[in-house]
């Protein structure tokens, strides 16, 4: 081949390079879901919503309800799953079940690496 | 080529039926929410203030019942800032103030907040809609969308709104912070917003509740409510009428 001696090398260095994420995390843990520390289902069988949408969803939910309860002045939501309203709240609906913040969202989160921002303002409780 | 026509103009029928019901399907969404029961309802909410009873004292009541409920912190400097505050009577009526006006008036200190406009211009200006001009005539800011501009505050003739230039927790009591209702951030506008969360749970405004009998809250297209009964009574003043910005508070001379 013409130039074989560059090429070939070349090839091997991007191959290299191209899988470079695989062969780095190779050995180091797999993800797990982390333990949550749930609400007490004595008093709360269930989520607003199923489990599945819940853990899915919740974000677009909670922007959904700060755009209705901001610009439309709706404060209520009304839940198919438990029959009943819920106040749209960040503070005084989600965190009233799931009070231990660190236990719960932000454990999640930092296994997700995400870093919601609403905490600079919205108070924790 | 007589039946294709026919399917054609059948199918193009269907398909504008489908185009004007889909959107109204997607809104049916919003069945899923609903407004407080005890919500006040208005066409225009306004408010007056009665100079003749506005004392230190009631003044310092009607702030402190506002900033304690929003979490406004007081900072030293000319960073400050203010949902309401007290402001003389020339630099609020610097139209209306001429050489030989009464002894002391130009000193008298009053109480000044949001005007709630009717045209208001930081609507205009706001290039993200964050401040925006609800259906009852309060001109809500939607924290979450402001980017901090500040075209708002050029925009605004009465100064009603204040920047966050560092982080407000730094200068409000952590442990005390009021939990209904969050505090700002950083690089975030504000200003009073009339109490529209609680008017949405059926309660009149803080400064209101708080200076019982020299501030009134009502229903402007309302002639039986407290606002126009008030107006009907006394001579009033609006801060800088010429601009056209016509705004919603009224001082009763
Ligand atoms: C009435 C109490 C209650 C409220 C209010 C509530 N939750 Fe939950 N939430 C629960 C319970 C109980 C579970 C566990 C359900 C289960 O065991 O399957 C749960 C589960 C979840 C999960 C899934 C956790 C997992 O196992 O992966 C998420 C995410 C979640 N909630 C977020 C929220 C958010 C966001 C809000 C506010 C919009 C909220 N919750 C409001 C009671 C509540
Ligand atoms: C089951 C794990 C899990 C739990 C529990 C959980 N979250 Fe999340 N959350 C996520 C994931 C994953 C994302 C990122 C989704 C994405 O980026 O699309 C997210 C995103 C968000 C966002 C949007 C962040 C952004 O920057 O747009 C908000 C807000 C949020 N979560 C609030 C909460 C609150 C409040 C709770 C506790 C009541 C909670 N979450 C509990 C997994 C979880
Ligand atoms: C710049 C400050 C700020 C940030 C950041 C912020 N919020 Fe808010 N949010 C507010 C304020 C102020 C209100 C109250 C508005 C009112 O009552 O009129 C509010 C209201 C809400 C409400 C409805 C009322 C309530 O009690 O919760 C929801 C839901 C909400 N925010 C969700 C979020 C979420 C989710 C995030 C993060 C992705 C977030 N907010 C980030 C300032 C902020």
């Amino acid at each position: 081949m013409y130039d074989a001696k560059k090429i070939i090398p070349g090839l091997i260095i991007f191959a290299l390079f191209f899988t470079f994420p695989f062969w780095f995390n190779l050995g180091t843990a797999a993800y797990t879901t982390p333990e949550l520390e749930l609400p007490d289902p004595e008093e709360h069988e269930h989520c607003i919503e199923s489990t599945e949408y819940m853990r899915a969803e919740h974000m677009a939910m909670l922007d959904e309800w700060r755009d209705i309860y901001v610009r439309d002045g709706y404060q209520e939501y009304w839940s198919e799953l438990n029959q009943e309203y819920f106040l749209t709240s960040l503070t005084k609906t989600c965190m009233d079940c799931h009070s231990d913040k660190e236990k719960f969202c932000d454990r999640c989160h930092e296994a997700t690496a995400v870093d919601p921002y609403c905490w600079d303002c919205h108070i924790e409780p | 080529m007589k039946s294709s026509r026919r399917k054609f103009i059948k199918l193009a029928g269907l398909t504008a039926l489908g185009w004007s019901v889909c959107p109204s399907l997607a809104s049916a969404r919003s069945n899923r929410y609903r407004k407080i029961p005890g919500a006040l309802k208005a066409d225009r909410w306004a408010m007056a203030i009665d100079i003749q009873k506005l004392s230190d004292e009631v003044m310092q009541k009607a702030i402190e019942a506002c900033h304690r409920l929003h979490n406004v912190p007081d900072i030293d400097s000319r960073q400050n800032v203010k949902w309401i505050w007290v402001e003389t009577f020339k630099p609020l009526f610097d139209d209306q103030v001429h050489a030989h006006q009464m002894e002391g008036k130009e000193k008298l200190p009053l109480l000044t907040l949001c005007n709630h406009c009717d045209t208001p211009p930081c609507v205009r200006v706001c290039p993200t809609k964050a401040t925006f001009k609800r259906h009852d005539g309060i001109v809500l800011m939607d924290f979450h969308r402001c980017i901090g501009c500040r075209f708002c505050m050029a925009g605004c003739p009465y100064g009603s709104r204040s920047f966050n230039y560092s982080d407000p927790r730094r200068f409000l009591n952590n442990d005390e912070l009021s939990p209904d209702y969050p505090t700002r951030s950083k690089g975030v506008v504000e200003k009073c917003e009339f109490c529209a969360h609680l008017v949405d749970q059926g309660e009149r405004p803080a400064c209101v509740e708080a200076a019982e009998g020299v501030l009134f809250f009502g229903d402007l297209s309302d002639p039986d409510s407290e606002v126009r009964r008030v107006l009907r009574d006394r001579y009033s003043l609006v801060r800088k009428a010429k601009l056209g910005t016509e705004p919603q508070v009224y001082y009763l001379i």
